[in-house]
């Protein structure tokens, strides 16, 4: 077909990865935009972040997330030169890694809520990761930790799916030199979900 | 002009320059409103289609289009600079000149409680007083009032006084006015608060000085020891001043 | 990269030349092209618009006649007792029908209208595409949509009634039934709005994908026509705002519903939070209603007078310049809010700026008309009106920006007159001069012009009589959604405006019953319709009406020059298409 001006000079699928990545971006900017104004009008329903939340772990959690996003770079750089294999192994290595940190998630959320760290107001009675009596913070500490973790956690689980999605696709020689889009684009979301936690973490674990 | 716009009967200090802020706009918006609507007129009556004419072939004019962007953008830079200074000295704590009676307004749906110092000239203490629904404040005294809000949010309304400003639940947000004249004048809520919000009705009464002192004293010694108003949640100890004041964002 | 003489077949779903039968079900419900899907939006949005006014009448009856028993509510018989109860409205369904009137109107109505609609069926029409570049997205997204107003109709039929904190939802109203007397509905409201963003905002990724990536040969940025222009605006503006709402939502239905305390002022939680998020989003919102409106408003009157848009490039400039702008004045909904005032300083500076844009825009269409040889068929007839109404609702908005003349104005009858004028008077006459203007393209068939510009002179007048009114009792004090208006003497003295407001605002509506007559009775006995019946230039008049899937059957339009070149010398006529080959060019081969 004959094409006309094209301002980026990126296909279809990859410009429209990218407009959705924008929209995401705007998505987490307003969640993280409340937690910090949250944060300034009422500081004494904060706690310093090592007190209630478990980093060590969590930081361990963001190393494998990191790995994930170069078994990524590894599977798309296997299926530019064609290497049907690479492209598999490096697929199913980021999905297990994306679900890793998940099954990470799911168990902090666990030991937290046991601890009294909850995002239900009535309910909120965070004794802090040494337990002690005094209360840590306050239940808005709570109710932003969860919307905003818990939303990212959402979006990875979803990647995670199209990743087994296109980890099948590739085992039916879906894909190959000539045609990558699908994988390039998984990357794409991937690398921004990546993103996004690196900001999160920072965010909410370090500061 | 105050017919046809129907502005209330103006009472307060600082309604003066906000009636001629809004007169002086509606100057200038009649003025541009009649230049491009006769304007418009004559250009569909005399470029109205004819057999055997033709349009001019232009596709704009740069000059026209700069004069005309920094005529416009003058009038705004204008009309924002001449506000600001009026807008803070409305709005700005700061700015508020030295109030002769400070006030608590608490709203909750569906009534207005005012709460008065007392005897001690505090606020916040033992000997305060409340009344509902009706407050008094004395003539050619600025009053600070400080909003609050028991549950949703409402807004204080005082038409006469051009006087508007909302109350949030959780924040203690000031205001002030000083009436230029006795009478009685209404109070009302301008934020949708729930399903009374239309009956939110309230009079303030604006005395002579004699006649508020006199009235203030009547108040203080009829006042027994202040509790909650029936079925007001307030605090039985005092009115229920929270003591960290501030702006919110 | 773009040559005259080289045409390719478009490949369309795959089919080579002719297609088998599709199935009905496939071809116009389920459908993936955007010409029906575009379709499907307008026959929602127009049942959701009549709704709309149907709700805006009911409350207009209580404003004139408030609990008047001898004035029963029409049809309040068969309305169940919790809502109306012997003919007289209870608050609770005042307060319902102020919210939806306002949501409905505002995310089932006018927005879908200008969006879903227009950038749906014009946007591969006007740039030269086949299609969208994610069809079967597209499709998603308006069946996301219609179960988004599925749920929002369905929380008129829940205990306690469809949602009653106002369209703005402010919090803590809104959060607690305890206050508001509504759980479900405000819940619903929520939920619905959730969705609708997302389909929104998957729709704007379409858009703006094939509006980068699928402009024909030829079709540069600066040879868009205004319409494509100011739907590309809108669909940035989607989809950066829309995000913000669906977070601000989802904090909403958390804190309704899973017991968090995001803005419940009672354990630590910030209600100003709600309405910064609300608004953030809120305020690109209403250029999102407006923006569209203007670039057909500009299409149009330059066809009507035979030249070319005056300041083409000044146009596009000030379509980018309000969108632009639009994201740093939010907070002139929140002057009264308890905000900082020097931030309400700021802000009352950038709202004045955004007049200039607004400005420069009148300003280019007076200069299209002048020296035009102006056609007055029904399209120009609205699109004009639309530049004169213009001028009120952007110069009542001054008042507004002022903050100190915002004092005694705000949340009063002034705001609901200023808003009237730009979504009705700007939004929904540039939809009528759209749809009657694409109608042809769309049906094939044109609407009944005469009846057109009865519907237009009518909807003019009461218009005008509706809501001009509205400015005075606005700065006579009479405050927004008020159940009873009769309570405050001071509101109670200008009864007899109410009253005259709502004849006039009934007979508004009954002027529309013309419009949808028009409307129907054209798909089946209107009168034909050519390729180009309006001898307009922009490409989507030189497909078929209506155009076939695919568009242009397989060939692949070319672009020339820009859209506006009428009355140009080099044309024998006072028109020429963009896709018309330049003398002594021979014309592309058609398949």
């Amino acid at each position: 077909m004959e094409r006309g001006p094209s301002s980026f000079g990126v296909y279809n699928m990859k410009l429209g990865m990218w407009v959705f990545l924008l929209s995401e971006v705007m998505f987490f900017t307003g969640l993280i935009g409340a937690y910090i104004i949250l944060r300034f009008a009422q500081p004494d329903h904060f706690a310093l972040p090592g007190q209630v939340l478990n980093v060590p772990l969590t930081a361990l959690n963001t190393f494998f997330l990191i790995c994930s996003s170069v078994t990524m770079v590894k599977a798309f750089a296997a299926i530019e030169l064609g290497d049907q294999k690479g492209l598999q192994r490096w697929l199913l290595a980021t999905a297990i890694i994306g679900m890793i940190f998940v099954g990470i998630q799911v168990v902090e959320y666990t030991v937290l809520s046991h601890e009294g760290f909850v995002p239900i107001a009535d309910l909120y009675q965070a004794h802090g990761r040494q337990g002690g009596h005094e209360v840590l913070g306050g239940p808005l500490y709570g109710a932003t930790f969860y919307t905003m973790t818990g939303f990212h956690g959402t979006h990875v689980s979803i990647g995670v799916a199209c990743l087994w999605f296109t980890y099948f696709k590739a085992r039916r020689g879906g894909y190959s030199a000539a045609n990558f889009g699908g994988v390039e684009n998984m990357g794409l979301y991937w690398h921004f979900v990546d993103l996004v936690w690196i900001i999160l973490f920072t965010i909410v674990y370090l500061i | 002009m105050n017919e046809f716009w129907r502005l209330p009967e103006n009472v307060s200090t600082f309604g003066g320059p906000i009636d001629s802020m809004f007169h002086l706009i509606a100057w200038i918006t009649i003025v541009v409103f009649f230049g491009v609507e006769l304007l418009l007129l004559w250009f569909l009556f005399r470029y109205r289609a004819r057999p055997g004419r033709k349009a001019t072939f232009t596709h704009g004019n740069s000059r026209l289009e700069i004069i005309w962007t920094a005529a416009t953008a003058i009038m705004v830079v204008y009309l924002g600079i001449i506000s600001r200074g009026l807008w803070l000295d409305i709005k700005d704590p700061a700015r508020f000149p030295e109030p002769g009676l400070e006030l608590i307004v608490r709203a909750k749906q569906f009534e207005w409680n005012t709460h008065y110092p007392g005897a001690d000239g505090q606020l916040g203490t033992a000997d305060d007083f409340v009344r509902r629904n009706q407050m008094s404040v004395p003539v050619d005294v600025p009053v600070r009032i400080t909003l609050q809000s028991e549950d949703v949010i409402h807004s204080f309304y005082l038409p006469e006084f051009r006087l508007k400003q909302d109350a949030v639940p959780g924040m203690n947000i000031p205001a002030w006015f000083e009436a230029t004249r006795t009478g009685e004048f209404t109070v009302g809520c301008a934020e949708l608060c729930g399903l009374q919000h239309y009956r939110m009705k309230g009079t303030i009464r604006v005395l002579s000085a004699e006649e508020f002192s006199a009235w203030n004293a009547q108040q203080m010694a009829a006042a027994p020891a202040p509790g909650p108003l029936p079925g007001s949640a307030s605090n039985a100890a005092g009115s229920p001043v929270v003591a960290a004041a501030g702006h919110a964002h | 990269m773009s040559t005259a003489a080289a045409m390719h077949e478009v490949p369309a779903h795959g089919a080579h030349g002719h297609h088998e039968e599709i199935p009905f079900i496939r071809k116009y419900i389920f459908s993936t092209d955007h010409k029906i899907i575009g379709i499907q939006f307008l026959f929602m949005s127009l049942a959701f618009l009549l709704l709309g006014g149907l709700l805006a009448m009911a409350m207009r009856w209580q404003l004139a006649w408030p609990s008047n028993a001898e004035m029963p509510m029409p049809g309040g018989s068969l309305l169940p007792e919790t809502m109306v109860n012997s003919g007289i409205m209870l608050p609770e369904f005042y307060n319902a029908l102020v919210t939806m009137h306002g949501t409905i109107m505002v995310f089932f109505a006018i927005m879908p209208l200008l969006v879903g609609v227009w950038a749906n069926y014009l946007i591969p029409l006007q740039i030269g595409a086949p299609d969208m570049a994610f069809p079967r997205l597209n499709m998603l997204s308006f069946w996301m949509a219609f179960t988004a107003g599925i749920l929002m109709l369905a929380s008129f039929g829940v205990t306690g009634g469809a949602a009653n904190a106002g369209w703005t939802g402010y919090t803590p109203l809104s959060i607690n039934d305890v206050y508001s007397g509504v759980k479900t509905g405000q819940q619903l409201w929520a939920l619905s709005l959730t969705l609708l963003g997302f389909s929104s905002l998957v729709g704007s990724v379409n858009y703006i994908t094939t509006l980068i990536n699928m402009r024909a040969p030829g079709m540069t940025w600066f040879r868009l026509p205004l319409s494509t222009w100011a739907l590309f605006i809108t669909s940035v503006l989607i989809l950066l705002a829309v995000p913000v709402l669906a977070g601000g939502l989802i904090m909403m239905f958390f804190d309704q519903t899973l017991g968090t305390n995001f803005f419940k002022p009672e354990s630590g939680g910030q209600p100003l939070l709600w309405q910064h998020l609300f608004w953030f989003f809120g305020h690109p919102e209403v250029y999102i209603l407006i923006l569209p409106s203007m670039g057909f408003v500009s299409d149009v009157i330059a066809n009507g007078s035979r030249k070319p848009i005056f300041g083409y490039y000044a146009m596009v400039w000030a379509i980018i310049g309000i969108g632009f702008i639009g994201w740093i004045v939010w907070g002139h909904h929140m002057f009264m809010s308890g905000m900082n005032p020097l931030l309400g300083g700021f802000f009352m500076i950038t709202t004045l700026v955004i007049a200039v844009p607004s400005a420069i825009k009148t300003f280019n269409w007076m200069g299209t008309l002048w020296g035009g040889n102006i056609r007055f068929h029904a399209p120009n007839l609205y699109a004009i009106s639309f530049v004169a109404l213009f001028a009120i609702g952007g110069l009542s908005g001054i008042f507004l920006a002022a903050g100190p003349v915002d004092i005694p104005l705000h949340d009063t009858y002034f705001v609901v007159a200023h808003i009237h004028y730009v979504l009705v008077g700007r939004s929904l006459f540039g939809i009528f001069a759209a749809i009657t203007f694409w109608y042809p393209k769309m049906f094939g068939r044109m609407m009944h012009e005469g009846l057109g510009k009865v519907h237009w002179l009518l909807t003019f007048i009461f218009f005008n009589t509706t809501f001009f009114p509205m400015h005075m009792i606005g700065s006579g004090g009479m405050m927004r959604r008020l159940y009873d208006p009769t309570q405050y003497p001071h509101i109670a003295q200008m009864q007899d405006t109410n009253v005259f407001i709502t004849i006039n605002a009934l007979l508004l509506f009954a002027a529309q019953l013309i419009f949808a007559f028009n409307f129907i009775w054209s798909l089946f006995k209107g009168k034909k319709a050519g390729t180009n019946p309006w001898e307009a230039n922009s490409v989507e008049w030189s497909a078929p009406s209506p155009p076939p899937h695919g568009n242009w059957g397989g060939v692949q339009p070319v672009v020339y020059r820009g859209p506006y070149e009428y009355s140009s010398p080099e044309s024998e006529h006072d028109f020429l298409l963009q896709t018309q080959p330049p003398a002594g060019q021979p014309v592309p081969a058609r398949h």
